[in-house]
């Protein structure tokens, strides 16, 4: 039923179009990977692979952050933080694989923790050896830490530049805490060397096929939730709280459960997306939890466009894509590209590159037909209505679309 | 005073912001079904009368009752709107970036938490509430339009929409007319007088020509209390009144 009102009269084509690019990605690439010669003109070098294997969990983080900033009108600079905590739950997984393989040979403790002199294995690695477990804490450990934070400060009506402070001051703490030695959390090396993943190796190239894979699929998942949220009464709701929060406290609705649940969810994605980022990196340290790490996402997502959707990513594969070229060709002009690219998306861009084309295509489509808008009205209301719940007003926008969002 | 039979109750309000009284000693009994309109100068404590009674602020001192026996002081926005309070805004708020006819449907009176929200289904009730409600406020033509690309009158009767979509027994309405043409004006008394006939209703408003429209007893408010109460003829009578608010 979900799939029949999926492909329904175009309800939004752009979002089906991403999620088919994204599995036949995660079908395709692998293959040209693996089952082609190295020399064949479509052979992807395994470097690609891992490269874009990555830039696809950046994605998935900057369309977490979209959630709660573009349609919730939350400014996080503190999501790289949910990130980084999926990643080390992650990491801790991949460490209690090594085994006795590691250079001290403990088969119990790994060699961060024999180095250190710890005799036993603190409290919270049990149970990381099994990846249901660390499965598991891979999502409520980014949830319960945004849940519980959230629930302070939505409370509280901390919001505007307030509340970025607060989550920037979050992961800075999460930064200062994960560098200490005593956290058992491998200090300011991180948890890393490790050797396999569900027995497989994770250099191996079938395995960082495979994660890749997976981090398209975890991402083409993340657009079809996000998808189904933001056209949902719900979704609605969390955008009247973004406009006019006071009004929607006035009709009966509780605004801090409504950016409660969005920004916990949101925090699960983000660390999804750590946890397919650290095998494919090979390594996890505390430096994931710098503030500008955080920043340079909500940078991906102005530059994508907020409240799009398919902004979020276009942005964090593009800028990531730059960056890559970049550090290689000039780098050290690097931060000064990112920066002046920032200053000018939001001077010239506000709507980022997906707003600024839908724009862009309003306004000429109305100029081609300036009566069409007005002609939904019509006879079939009944089947507009009810195909597409969601009004002209979200994501076809005939009538001007969004307003520009102050960024706060 | 008695409680029973108000819909609203207040006795012996104050509050004071930063030392300023902004509401002092001020007593207002409201009967279930009476419309009455409040008068007085900018700074009479109007709005913050409505703040009070809407949980957003709490009073220093004070008894305030809805429906002669919850005590409001004691609730906040959302669940005094749960009990049936409506509130238009001074400037009309509504879901710019939503259709009006989104803006209704967040509106409607039913379940107020996440989940049922989340999977929330159309119903055939649900749009005979909304059409009923478009009929009132005859915005029928313009449910699909974006809030935004309305009038200022045209959000103003938006917002009264909303507050009877929630179903309200008692609806505040904070200046109403503000930016109308003398045609809206007249159309939103005949509105508000047609919504008095089964609601209970404060409007707050400036425009005397407005509230004569209305033809409902007046309070005058005047530094945070009452001044003078009854008919608008008798208010308007009134030598304080003329003094501090209407001028000779």
């Amino acid at each position: 039923m979900i799939s029949g009102k999926f492909f329904a009269a175009g309800a939004d084509r752009r979002i089906a179009i991403t999620i088919a690019i994204l599995v036949a990605v995660a079908i395709v690439v692998p293959i040209l990977n693996l089952a082609l010669p190295p020399d064949s003109a479509l052979h992807v070098p395994s470097y690609m692979v891992a490269l874009t294997g990555k830039y696809l969990c950046y994605a998935l983080l900057a369309l977490s952050l979209d959630l709660v900033w573009g349609y919730c009108g939350i400014l996080s600079l503190g999501h790289g933080a949910f990130f980084a905590l999926g990643g080390y739950a992650m990491g801790m997984y991949l460490m209690r694989q090594i085994g006795d393989r590691g250079v001290y040979g403990n088969p119990l403790l790994p060699d961060f923790m024999v180095f250190l002199n710890y005799k036993e294995l603190p409290w919270f690695w049990h149970g990381f050896d099994q990846f249901w477990f660390a499965a598991l804490m891979v999502m409520l450990v980014p949830g319960l830490l945004a849940f519980v934070f959230g629930w302070f400060a939505f409370r509280s009506r901390v919001t505007g530049v307030y509340l970025s402070i607060i989550t920037q001051a979050m992961t800075y703490a999460l930064l200062l805490a994960f560098f200490r030695n005593d956290m058992g959390l491998g200090g300011n090396n991180g948890l890393t060397d490790f050797k396999d993943i569900f027995g497989f190796s994770v250099q191996a190239n079938t395995t960082r096929s495979a994660l890749f894979a997976a981090s398209a699929l975890a991402l083409a998942l993340g657009v079809f939730v996000t998808w189904r949220i933001v056209g949902s009464k719900y979704g609605k709701l969390l955008m009247a709280v973004r406009d006019a929060e006071s009004r929607t406290r006035f009709l009966g609705w509780r605004a801090e459960n409504v950016k409660l649940f969005a920004f916990t969810l949101s925090a699960v994605m983000a660390g999804i997306a750590g946890a397919l980022y650290v095998p494919q990196v090979g390594i996890i340290n505390p430096g994931e939890f710098d503030p500008a790490n955080s920043i340079e996402v909500v940078v991906w997502t102005a530059v994508g466009g907020r409240a799009t959707i398919v902004g979020p990513i276009v942005g964090a594969l593009l800028v990531n894509a730059g960056k890559s070229w970049f550090t290689g060709a000039l780098p050290e002009l690097w931060l000064f590209a990112l920066g002046g690219l920032f200053v000018a998306v939001t001077l010239f861009l506000p709507k980022g590159i997906v707003g600024t084309w839908d724009q862009w295509r309003a306004r000429s489509r109305h100029r081609a037909a300036p009566d069409e808008a007005d002609g939904d009205a019509g006879s079939e209301e009944e089947v507009v209505v009810r195909v597409e719940p969601r009004p002209a007003a979200q994501l076809k926008p005939p009538h001007g679309g969004l307003a520009p969002q102050p960024a706060e | 005073m008695s409680k029973s039979g108000t819909i609203l109750y207040l006795d012996g309000v104050s509050v004071s912001f930063d030392g300023f009284r902004a509401i002092n000693n001020l007593s207002l009994v409201l009967d279930k079904g009476e419309m009455r309109a409040i008068i007085g100068p900018n700074g009479a404590g109007k709005t913050t009368m409505m703040d009070i009674v809407t949980g957003k602020t709490r009073p220093d001192t004070g008894e305030v009752f809805f429906d002669g026996q919850t005590d409001l002081t004691r609730h906040d926005e959302a669940e005094i709107a749960m009990m049936g309070i409506g509130r238009k805004f001074q400037k009309p708020t509504v879901f710019e970036n939503h259709s009006v006819e989104d803006n209704i449907l967040l509106s409607l009176k039913g379940p107020r938490s996440i989940f049922p929200a989340l999977f929330h289904k159309h119903s055939a009730e649900e749009k005979r509430r909304i059409d009923e409600i478009f009929s009132v406020i005859r915005l029928g033509d313009k449910r699909h339009d974006l809030a935004a690309n309305l009038s200022h009158g045209q959000k103003q009767w938006l917002e009264i929409g909303m507050l009877l979509a929630q179903d309200p027994k008692l609806l505040l309405v904070d200046e109403p007319v503000a930016g109308m043409t003398d045609a809206e004006t007249e159309e939103t008394a005949r509105l508000l007088k047609d919504i008095a006939k089964t609601h209970s209703v404060i409007v707050v408003e400036h425009d005397m020509h407005f509230v004569r429209e209305l033809g409902v007893k007046v309070t005058c408010l005047h530094e945070g209390s009452v001044l003078s109460e009854g008919t608008l003829d008798f208010v308007s009578s009134d030598e304080r009144v003329v003094e501090v608010y209407l001028g000779r």
